[in-house]
């Protein structure tokens, strides 16, 4: 199919509008409120086009280029005179109120606004009159607001209520005084709203956190990366200037995180320049240098009598290079002996089993869903945000069947209403705004075993030869498994957050007795806990009790313990017992934490933007990050150097490559561990690719203070990125571009230069490759649900304890950023609202814990509506070490 | 402070929510309902609707803010709206106000000080043919001159 533009033939997507060919075909058309994620609302009137009826029209009539979609033979102008006054018409009244104060607005240089002000020759202003003016409101610590800026696009609101669901930001007024914001000051809601950043084409939404530490975006240095702060592996843009990290910005995948990412992902970041973090090594708490450390590493180094402890947010690289250095016996995974197995339980439910894991994206798609045990808008929110697009599938073929084309956003919408599709919620917890509970068909709150037996119910419901679940949820089980079944692509979803192995079985089972109808297993998604909860566990290794059982017994004497803070990970008393008993104890980290201050040497590592490697995500895809920037110190270096310098060996593996290497030879699963990334020799026509824009300034003066020549940009042996804005000025492999922009796109909306078709793959495919893939057609070797009577009878009085998951705090290291710690809770105690009247507590009253008969804590009351009797929730985080599934007593004081 | 409506708004938004497949439709009616009895739709009365309606409170009060027919503040017995959109100002809708803020002594948004008018202006009333037009309270005046504009405003002042 093909349309014409311009005189010249065009292939074309009927299902597309003319906007969309346009901008995938490269052509430069202006435009606001069309988003490729939020469809076509008609609004801004920028991207009019003349369109001809034949080719003997010369008249023609102007359309809205977003509105009208591309059939077959569609003969259009965009150089039109009359369409391109009109368009020269439009951007200047959207600028007669919009202020001349881009010098000092953030979004200078960035512009959605400026690039098209320039694209449709609005140049000069003739407007006399005064400008409305606006008062701004305090949004919170991560968006500023200055809605004098605002062009009335109307895509705030589109993203925040009618894409991601927020509820408190609203447009007022009417006329030439519409504003948009909150009804009154005060920390927007949502989880997404960083992305109004994105969203808002010019500044009336800036990042408050890179306005304390503002430069220009040609003036960082950006390389493409992944996300540290969930198991998702959205991948991400940071922004680097002067050994700063100035911002995350959401880097588009086709596969994972589309445009979006959740607040957790974008302002987490700034933990990477925390005072918290280990810059120099450290030898029984002095501060040494790199030089002396070698011989100090030797005598922490003894062979064959240390054991390592690796962990889930490190690197595949470092957990691997660890693993090899104490040899997989004394390689220990660094989490609990319930996290360890639960993840085990995971990958062989997706190795082995008929069902596949869908990405973030295909998620979207699904058409009915069942959420098992995990409260994924806390654990897991950018599949929260999948999960809202999913139940529009089902009522918005109403709208396909009309004939109204899917990007038709506001009719589409209508025919929608207030409908939803199946989304069927079991989980001890919801967060606490409940966002996805609004749009379940049905919500069930119950103790995790109870969670897992409503699974194990369906599962039998939907294939009889699954063994049956004590019945105790009457039809519910029957509905669930009708809607799974009757459903062109059903989801079940579920994870590690409710700590519970029957619940991750039971959500195998549904999955997989989803196949008896349809022939094929519904796709099944498992949140993990950490963003390289799979890769870690992929290398193997046993869990943390097994390495403090060895201790004990005294076959170690030494321990190796890679970016892990252990007192997050067991009781104090046992973290203490090891640490005492181990004569070394060598932290490689790059924050300083309980466990860092305990070692006898602390070596400095690089964060993910200080270095390169793979992570895992929940879906099984090996995704790379690329260093960002080269610390000022050259102490602070990647885990691995560290672990390979520990050996006496630094040239066992010269660089990430070579890692990789061996790391594939010796675990075939990692064999297309490479193809995540790129080889380090990659060049494009004989140049590395530069991680500055062509723009940057000001490199003869940046160091200026402390050497008067220009130092030489650093060496990179592990990526073929240059730190430097020297190189290759283009990559044909999008997903290696360290940032968007074209000639004339200097915003990110330059985006739509990056993909052959608009919301489709990049330019020589989606960064990734997936380890993980289920044997098709595989029968389904069910679980059995647990039995009422096979459980030891509770202590009585005691309550099961529930790990509670917030966006904001319960992960470790976002923990650190300031706007982060800003919104995270307090420490508390949790209790449902009848447990609470029974026990005659009220809200904020102090009351005294005590998990498995451990140390006293006194913590305030919090009561959390939903959660089941004879359960207390902790939140994870706040409170160091929740271990949940153990059995607490509360009492009043 | 909370604010409910009395017995009888109560049972009028019960059957006005009675009529609609989705309470968001009485989002409108609810609001005149309480505007009808505070005589404006204050910060309170938006909370009221909210919860009642199950709706944001940001949606309820973008609806409130969009039309000039709730008043967001207390108001004077009467209110005045002149059009100010394109027909009538074509035939002297700017003369008018300008008139109207003289002869009162307040700008569009103020109360007279004896509390008897509000002013304030308006987007198109729908009336094009006949302007400039104005309305008082629920009324229309069409044709307006400046001796129309002093009769009226004279017996709205000297009204007890």
């Amino acid at each position: 199919m093909a349309i014409w533009i311009d005189g010249r033939r065009h292939e074309a997507d009927p299902e597309r509008n003319i906007l969309d060919v346009c901008l995938s075909r490269g052509l430069d058309l202006p435009y606001f409120c069309w988003h490729p994620a939020l469809g076509s609302v008609g609004a801004c009137r920028q991207c009019a086009v003349k369109v001809f009826k034949d080719d003997k029209d010369t008249r023609g009539r102007l359309a809205m280029a977003c509105m009208t979609p591309a059939k077959d033979g569609t003969r259009l102008s965009i150089d039109d005179a009359e369409a391109r006054e009109l368009r020269r018409s439009v951007i200047e009244w959207l600028m007669l109120n919009h202020p001349h104060d881009c010098p000092v607005c953030d979004e200078g240089g960035e512009c959605h606004l400026q690039d098209m002000t320039v694209m449709a020759g609005h140049l000069v202003r003739r407007t006399r009159f005064e400008k409305r003016t606006f008062r701004n409101q305090y949004l919170g610590p991560f968006v500023r607001h200055e809605m004098n800026r605002c062009i009335q696009c109307y895509r705030c609101v589109r993203f925040y209520a009618d894409h991601a669901g927020g509820k408190d930001l609203g447009v007022f007024g009417a006329h030439d005084a519409v504003y948009f914001g909150r009804h009154a000051d005060g920390v927007l809601e949502s989880a997404f709203a960083g992305n109004l950043v994105e969203v808002c084409p010019t500044g009336v939404f800036t990042d408050r956190t890179l306005g304390r530490h503002y430069v220009r975006k040609w003036d960082l240095q950006t390389a493409p990366s992944v996300c540290v702060h969930c198991s998702l592996g959205c991948n991400t843009t940071p922004g680097e200037r002067a050994g700063s990290l100035r911002r995350i910005r959401a880097r588009y995948s086709g596969a994972v995180n589309g445009w979006f990412l959740c607040d957790r992902g974008r302002y987490g970041y700034e933990f990477v320049n925390s005072e918290r973090r280990v810059r120099r090594p450290f030898v029984r708490g002095e501060a040494a240098t790199s030089e002396v450390t070698p011989a100090a590493l030797a005598r922490a180094w003894s062979k064959g009598r240390v054991l390592g402890i690796g962990s889930p947010r490190a690197s595949v690289e470092s957990n691997y290079a660890l693993a090899a250095l104490v040899g997989p016996e004394r390689f220990h995974q660094g989490t609990s002996a319930a996290q360890t197995a639960l993840v085990a339980t995971i990958i062989r439910i997706l190795r082995e089993g008929p069902a596949r894991t869908p990405s973030l994206r295909e998620v979207e798609r699904c058409d009915a869903v069942l959420v098992l045990g995990e409260d994924v808008a806390s654990t897991a929110p950018m599949l929260a945000l999948a999960l809202r697009q999913s139940v529009r599938r089902q009522p918005e073929r109403a709208a396909l069947e009309l004939g109204i084309p899917g990007w038709q956003d506001g009719a589409v919408r209508e025919v929608v209403g207030n409908r939803k599709g199946p989304l069927f919620i079991a989980a001890s917890v919801a967060n606490e705004a409940r966002e996805l509970d609004e749009l379940a068909t049905r919500t069930v709150r119950a103790a995790p075993e109870d969670v897992a037996r409503l699974g194990f119910a369906v599962a039998h419901a939907l294939d009889a030869s699954a063994p049956e679940a004590d019945g105790l949820f009457g039809r519910l089980p029957a509905q669930i498994a009708g809607a799974l079944a009757g459903a062109e692509r059903p989801l079940v979803v579920s994870g590690t957050g409710a700590g519970s192995e029957a619940v991750i079985q039971a959500a195998a089972s549904v999955a997989w007795a989803a196949g008896a109808g349809r022939g094929r297993a519904a796709e099944l998604v498992y949140v993990v806990p950490e963003c390289n909860s799979l890769g870690a566990a992929l290398i193997g290794g046993r869990s943390l009790a097994e390495a403090f059982a060895a201790m004990e017994r005294g076959e170690v004497t030494g321990a190796i313990i890679l970016e892990n803070d252990l007192y997050r990970r067991a009781p104090e008393a046992d973290v203490d017992a090891f640490l005492d008993r181990a004569g070394h104890v060598v932290v490689i980290d790059h924050l300083a934490h309980d466990t860092a201050s305990r070692a006898s040497t602390l070596l400095p590592a690089a964060t993910f933007a200080e270095s390169s490697g793979t992570f895992v995500n929940n879906e099984g895809r090996a995704q790379r990050f690329f260093q960002v920037f080269d610390p000022d110190s050259t102490d602070i270096r990647p885990s691995w150097r560290w672990i390979a310098a520990l050996d006496g060996a630094t040239d066992r593996w010269p660089n990430l490559d070579e890692l990789q290497a061996a790391l594939a030879r010796e675990l075939p699963i990692f064999g297309e561990i490479a193809a995540a990334g790129v080889p380090a020799e990659y060049r494009v026509r004989g140049a590395r690719i530069p991680r500055a824009l062509h723009r940057q300034s000001g490199r003869t003066a940046i160091t200026a203070n402390r050497e008067l020549h220009e130092p030489r940009p650093p060496e990179d042996p592990d990526s073929p990125f240059a730190f430097s804005m020297e190189g290759a000025p283009r990559v044909p492999l999008a997903r290696l571009a360290p940032e968007v922009w074209a000639p004339g796109w200097n915003s990110c909306q330059a985006l739509n230069r990056f993909s052959a078709e608009i919301g489709g793959a990049l330019l020589g495919g989606d960064p990734g490759v997936r380890l993980l893939e289920p044997i098709e057609g595989a029968p389904p070797a069910y679980f059995s649900p647990p039995r009422v009577d096979s459980l030891p009878e509770p202590p009585p009085d005691s309550l099961l304890v529930v790990a509670l998951h917030h966006v904001f705090g319960s992960e470790e290291l976002s923990a650190l950023a300031p706007g982060v710690a800003e919104l995270a809770p307090k420490p508390y105690v949790a209790l449902g609202e009848e447990e609470a009247l029974e026990r005659g507590v009220s809200e904020r009253e102090e009351v005294d814990l005590s998990i498995d008969g451990g140390p006293i804590l006194t913590l305030p009351v919090r009561i959390r509506p939903g959660l089941p009797r004879g359960a207390v929730g902790l939140p994870a985080g706040p409170v160091r070490f929740v271990p949940a599934g153990s059995r607490a007593r509360i009492s009043k004081r | 402070m909370t604010w409910t409506p009395s017995a009888a708004g109560q049972k009028r938004i019960d059957e006005i929510i009675a009529r609609y497949p989705s309470k968001m439709a009485a989002c409108l009616p609810a609001l005149r309902l309480a505007q009808e009895e505070i005589g404006h739709v204050s910060k309170e009365a938006i909370d009221w609707v909210s919860r009642r309606l199950e709706l944001p409170r940001a949606h309820v009060q973008g609806v409130v803010s969009f039309y000039t027919l709730y008043h967001q503040k207390p108001v004077g017995k009467h209110v005045v709206q002149v059009c100010r959109t394109l027909s009538c100002a074509l035939v002297g809708g700017e003369r008018i106000l300008d008139h109207c803020q003289k002869k009162l002594g307040i700008r569009p948004g103020e109360t007279t000080p004896d509390g008897k008018i509000t002013l304030e202006t308006a987007e198109c009333l729908a009336s094009c043919g006949s302007g400039p037009v104005l309305t008082v309270d629920d009324e229309f005046v069409e044709n307006l001159t400046i001796e129309s504009i002093d009769a009226l405003l004279d017996r709205l002042r000297s009204e007890p």
